[in-house]
């Protein structure tokens, strides 16, 4: 279990790390080399359900473990966990996050754009807490390999969010601002 | 009976998907936003679909990124979103 609770953890961080990536992508309205913008859109959305799923696997892995000693309260509640509980709690933080925007995103026709973009924004917020909360928390986290994909995946993430907050972001953007350049 | 695929022009982004999805009813224009091929005035915005082209627009539906498109069934008359 404890193994286990600590591969799907990884997995999911890495998985939502891709999904992140492709959200954005899918906001700049490109597609990805041979894949139409829809594909994307789905493998985006795919992508992101498979890391909850992981999520899940992680938590209820950890949550039967003898050695880390989580109670079901600390799944909902953060920072009130035995070991160190700061950084257990932003992991608790991150999964409360997690279950919102999915949620929302699965009921996107239902409670209409406003409501789901507002939700989905948290994204933003929760990839930066569960990576905290892997380093902080993880016990692999002085592990050079861990180490390493953590500050590629910071890299990828902090350069699609320069890209994102670039004037030429929108596939459009070139023949949109056409007349102010 | 062929369901129209309403565009809501206030939402539209024109982000393409439903372009890529339905490349033989829609195309872009040099801004990105869907013109229906071949019709003119209301028909842009209400554009009349094929049988064959249901699913396509069904998937255009449920997947455009602005909630921009509804599928209207002429038989009922009402807007219709469908998942």
């Amino acid at each position: 279990m404890w193994a286990f609770g600590r591969v799907s953890g990884f997995m999911s961080l890495a998985l939502f790390t891709v999904s992140v990536l492709l959200g954005i992508l899918t906001r700049s309205g490109r597609p990805l080399l041979v894949l139409p913008r829809f594909s994307v859109s789905i493998l985006h959305r795919n992508i992101a359900l498979l890391a909850t799923v992981f999520l899940g696997l992680h938590v209820g892995s950890l949550l039967l473990d003898s050695f880390a000693k989580l109670r079901p309260v600390d799944v909902v509640v953060p920072f009130l966990g035995s070991f160190r509980p700061f950084w257990q709690g932003l992991g608790t933080v991150a999964l409360d996050l997690v279950a919102a925007v999915i949620v929302t995103a699965l009921l996107r026709q239902r409670i209409g754009h406003r409501a789901f973009k507002a939700v989905h924004w948290l994204t933003y917020a929760v990839w930066p807490v569960a990576m905290a909360h892997a380093l902080g928390n993880g016990t692999d986290a002085a592990g050079q390999w861990f180490l390493l994909l953590a500050a590629a995946s910071g890299a990828a993430i902090a350069g699609a969010l320069l890209w994102r907050l670039s004037s030429t972001f929108l596939e459009t953007a070139r023949a949109r601002g056409g007349n102010l350049q | 009976m062929t369901a129209t695929l309403h565009i809501d022009w206030t939402r539209c982004d024109g982000r393409g998907l439903c372009t890529e999805l339905l490349a033989g009813v829609l195309v872009r224009d040099d801004w990105g936003y869907p013109v229906a091929r071949g019709r003119q005035g209301a028909e842009r915005t209400d554009v009349p679909t094929r049988p064959s082209d249901a699913d396509a627009a069904r998937d255009a539906v449920s997947l455009c990124p602005k909630l921009a498109l509804s599928l209207r069934d002429p038989a009922s008359g009402g807007p219709q979103r469908r998942r």
